[in-house]
């Protein structure tokens, strides 16, 4: 090939990989400007549309979001908190102990990544209602907390770690939960960051279980409230909506923007076991 | 011991709730004045003759048609171009990227607006144009595939990710080698980096399956499963019969057939992922 | 093992409960449940009732809680009737009322109500608003946050298709026929449609709009027969999808309930039906002269009421329900009702209502308000049957098949009646 045909066929390709990434912008942008005009432009392009604060203004005395980030930020904190806890302790037990079964439990906790608790909505929700734990943020979080992609991320990370270090702390007088929490948490920074991230980004923008199991705004997280807030029975304006649906992503968006390749990195990294 | 904690919250949150559900199944739904009762079977003939069971699982094959081959290739494409050597390369990546950190409910929103007739987007660039109006989400015809290009949307940038992690492991000599051998592009890919890619590519299609049973949200935002249950889906019915109809043994009948399928799934992959192993 | 935990914390909390609240004996504490499905300023109307209603009544207390939209209220009250904390009474959509009799959680009027005066109270609201809170010959709802479906047209676009902007379309062929003058073309291309009738989100409530003008209600009043392949129903739904396919006043297909509102603001429509609820955002959003009609008759108007009724839970003390209806008594006094009524732009329940002062000045400066309650001795009950979701639903599901072209009217009624025929048989 020459080198002319090869320079027209990078810059074609180029022009397509531009192309469809205007095409993935598109519905954040349009969100963007039909945020930041009055109504009238919402469905009307004009370069010259005046810009506003208003809907965010009324988008925020419309509905509590206020309360629905702090439901979101205590729903993924907590999750976060427990699954670290649940799942590193699980993952050294499947990762560096030996027990009758173990295969068959591990092969069990795998059925989880097909069987997420989407799926079980329903028995789910009779469980948390005996629980008593219907429209309580625990009631969201407790199905998840049990990872089984967690496990499987930190067992993998783990048996990576070298038998001498964890010989080392023992010779040193530790015992194994010592050990687990100097050795081997420190080696795994890398996996918790990667998992975090990911668990973070799903709990943050869950919906249908939380829609389950929430009834009231002192539980439900941004995305219900969202989901509620734009209903059609609720009679709001289209330009507010939007706003409401920035307000939601913000937080994650901005996070996402600046950390950006941190993001990308650790989806990469939870991804290629 | 240290596996009690997990152990209790897997037992009571995935297998135990897939157990009842199974047992939930050979009752009826009760209420104060009927306690539920064992019916046997009833709930399954029940499902067998109803028809929107159908045309849902209908609509749900289709949708797993429409968005697994379609988002796993845009999603290689999209790896490759973004590994290569375009210009503003960082940019690309983050805007393939970015509907993956949006909630599915969120975007639902923006995507209701470029569906709308009349004044949405698609319309008023068809006005444009000079072609007539359509009713997207209105036509029966039309609708599940709108649901669909927005989920491919939505997946795309996801698995991505995924093949671009396997694409920076490759080691650098294989194109080196390659080219020294008069290799063309295409070939190379298609003889030395696809095969390669292939374990990448199942995990990526066990995602995709997996999700084409699970991401409903935007329904609920977009159509509601209309019209006449055109763009509903299992998993939304399952809702919509336990949380709108509150029939929760109906429901349990319907999980149970969604439990099955992923069985079904996941016994495939085990038998076809352990052909594979050797990839490893 | 939880559950026994439950008990004992329960127990001891209610130890605790009663030993605190033995000083204030005769004093009743109430919780009551409410929806909202217009959001915002409601929520505090609500309070400030509530509010004047202890003041009045210092031995009564109540904790009104805001429990979201419909389906959430009715499910977080049935949550906390199977919980320790029940509530004594709530708001909750009018159509509920066969699901809550069939979970045997509310009580009927008639069995509380003692004196010829309470009695006679009963009597004084709307008779068409009563429908939906009345079966097996028993009042179990009393109506509080009620509308009706109107016809918003834009009175600019009338002038321009030359027609006259004070006389809405009155009759099915009116529609029609100032609906055909109404569509406006460009270069092949619909600009303006003559109407909108929304097909997503409520279907079967439209619906009933179409079936009462055409002379036929949807339901009986047992909540256990529904009239889906009558003869005159099925003529209402050759109509609503003659409108599209036939005349070409409407789109054809089916037209989005929530984005129905935009496309009359933006004038891409001349004429919309929808819920009174949407007067307000009408009133200040658009941008031209518009008006607010009566739906138009085939054989007489007709429109199927909508919203909630107040209910009484079973699980209550005769104490609780004394002070439960002297709450909603309360609530429902011409002078109060006329006042939610023009904060909130729902309909006052109550002829008498209309006859305050404060009112009568209010509707006659903005004669739109009036609207909806003339068109009350037209209306009908809402559609609602036992298993109600599903019945609806099977409606629904019928309309939009006949409005897609996917079957004929006459098909997909006849097919939705045999179901809910499947459905009902076992409440005959």
């Amino acid at each position: 090939m020459t080198r002319r045909a090869v320079s027209i066929r990078d810059g074609v390709e180029a022009g397509a990989a531009w192309l469809l990434a205007a095409i993935w912008l598109l519905p954040l942008l349009y969100a963007f400007w039909s945020a930041f005009h009055p109504s009238e432009y919402a469905v009307r392009f004009e370069l010259l549309a005046p810009l506003t604060l208003d809907n965010f203004r009324e988008a925020w005395s419309q509905a509590p979001f206020a309360r629905y980030y702090l439901n979101t930020f205590l729903l993924v904190t907590s999750i976060l908190a427990a699954q670290f806890v649940l799942c590193t302790l699980a993952a050294y037990a499947f990762a560096r102990f030996e027990f009758r079964g173990q295969n068959i439990a591990f092969a069990l906790v795998l059925v989880q990544l097909m069987i997420m608790p989407e799926v079980l909505i329903v028995e789910n929700y009779r469980t948390m209602s005996q629980l008593d734990l219907v429209d309580t943020i625990t009631g969201i979080g407790l199905p998840y907390m049990a990872s089984a992609f967690g496990i499987f991320l930190l067992r993998q990370t783990f048996k990576t770690v070298p038998k001498e270090l964890e010989e080392a702390a023992r010779v040193e007088g530790c015992n194994a939960l010592q050990i687990l929490w100097k050795v081997y948490v420190p080696l795994a920074r890398p996996t918790y960051i990667a998992y975090g991230l990911v668990s973070v980004s799903y709990h943050w923008n869950n919906f249908l279980w939380p829609l389950v199991i929430t009834n009231s705004v002192t539980t439900r997280p941004l995305t219900v409230g969202l989901a509620i807030f734009g209903a059609p029975e609720s009679g709001v304006e289209w330009p507010i909506i939007t706003a409401g649906t920035l307000l939601a992503v913000a937080p994650l968006l901005i996070a996402f923007l600046l950390f950006q390749r941190q993001f990308v990195q650790s989806f990469m990294h939870a991804g290629i076991k | 011991m240290l596996l009690t904690p997990a152990a209790i919250l897997l037992i009571a949150f995935t297998y135990y709730p897939a157990v009842a559900t199974l047992g939930q199944s050979f009752f009826s739904a009760g209420t104060a004045l009927k306690p539920s009762v064992f019916v046997g079977v009833e709930n399954y003939s029940f499902m067998l003759d109803d028809e929107v069971f159908w045309q849902v699982l209908k609509n749900n094959l289709w949708y797993a048609v429409g968005t697994i081959p379609a988002s796993i290739a845009i999603a290689l494409l999209m790896a490759v171009w973004v590994n290569g050597k375009l210009p503003l390369r960082g940019f690309i990546r983050m805007s393939y990227f970015t509907p993956t950190v949006l909630p599915m409910i969120a975007v639902a929103n923006i995507w209701l607006f470029f569906y709308t007739p009349q004044i949405g987007l698609i319309d008023q660039v068809a006005g444009v144009l000079g072609l007539t109006t359509y009713n997207w989400l209105g036509d029966p015809d039309t609708v599940l595939t709108c649901i669909i290009v927005m989920t491919i949307w939505k997946e795309a940038g996801f698995f991505m990710i995924f093949y671009l992690a396997a694409l920076q492991s490759l080691p650098p000599e294989l194109e080196e080698a390659a080219k020294l051998e008069g290799a063309g592009r295409w070939y190379y890919f298609r003889r030395v980096v696809f095969p390669l890619l292939m374990p990448t590519t199942l995990f990526v299609l066990i995602n995709a399956i997996i999700n084409s049973f699970k991401l409903v949200d935007q329904l609920f935002i977009l159509t509601k499963g209309g019209p006449d249950n055109a763009s509903s889906l299992l998993l939304y019915y399952i809702y919509e019969v336990a949380f709108s109809f509150f029939d929760q043994a109906y429901a349990s009948t319907l999980t149970v057939v969604l439990l099955v399928s992923l069985a079904v799934i996941a016994i495939g992959q085990f038998v076809f992922l352990d052909k594979r192993i050797h990839y490893r | 093992m939880f559950r026994k935990l439950k008990t004992l914390i329960g127990g001891a909390a209610l130890a605790l409960g009663l030993s605190m609240n033995a000083p204030g004996a005769g004093a009743v504490e109430l919780t009551m449940y409410y929806p909202v499905a217009v959001g915002g300023p409601l929520t505090k109307i609500v309070d400030g009732l509530v509010a004047d209603f202890m003041k009045a009544n210092p031995g009564i207390k109540v904790n009104a809680i805001y429990a979201g939209n419909y389906n959430d209220a009715r499910i977080k009250a049935l949550a906390a009737l199977k919980s320790g904390k029940p509530a004594q009474l709530s708001v909750m959509f009018s159509i509920d009322i066969y699901e809550l009799i069939e979970q045997g959680a509310i009580v009927a009027f008639d069995d509380i109500v003692e004196t010829p005066e309470e009695k006679a109270w009963l009597k004084k609201f709307y008779p068409s608003l009563m429908e939906n809170g009345m079966t097996q010959g028993k009042v179990w709802g009393i109506p509080f946050q009620r509308s009706t479906i109107v016809m918003y047209y834009n009175k600019d676009a009338f002038r321009d298709a030359g027609l006259d902007p004070a006389k809405a379309p009155a009759t099915w062929d009116e529609l029609v026929s100032m609906g055909k003058k109404l569509v406006k073309k460009s270069g092949g291309q619909t600009v303006r449609w003559g109407a909108m009738i929304p097909s997503t989100g409520y279907p079967y409530w439209m619906f009933g709009a179409l079936t009462k003008q055409n002379g036929q209600v949807l339901m009986n009043a047992d909540g256990n027969k529904t009239f889906f392949d009558a003869p005159a129903t099925v003529e209402a739904l050759q109509f609503w999808r003659d409108l599209g396919n036939k005349h070409g006043v409407m789109p054809s297909g089916t037209i989005e309930w929530g984005t129905l509102r935009k496309n009359f603001l933006e004038g891409k429509t001349a004429i919309m039906w929808h819920s009174t609820g949407n007067l307000t955002v009408v009133k200040n959003k658009a941008k031209f002269d518009f008006g607010v009609a009566m739906l138009p008759a085939k054989k007489s108007r007709g429109t199927p009421t909508g919203g909630g009724n107040f209910y009484i839970f079973k699980k209550s003390s005769p104490a609780e329900r004394k002070a439960a209806m002297k709450l909603i008594r309360f609530l429902t006094e011409p002078g109060r009702t006329a006042e939610w009524s023009m904060k909130t732009g729902y309909i006052g329940t109550r002829p008498d209502a209309y006859q305050t002062e404060a009112l009568k000045k209010y509707v006659a400066g903005f004669p739109p308000a009036a609207v909806a309650r003339d068109q009350l001795k037209f209306a009908t009950a809402e559609l609602s049957t036992y298993q109600t979701g599903r019945v609806r639903k099977l409606l629904d599901d019928a309309i939009q098949a006949a409005l897609v072209g996917k079957k004929s009217p006459q098909d997909a009624l006849g097919s939705a009646q045999k179901q809910a025929d499947r459905l009902l048989k076992r409440y005959r």
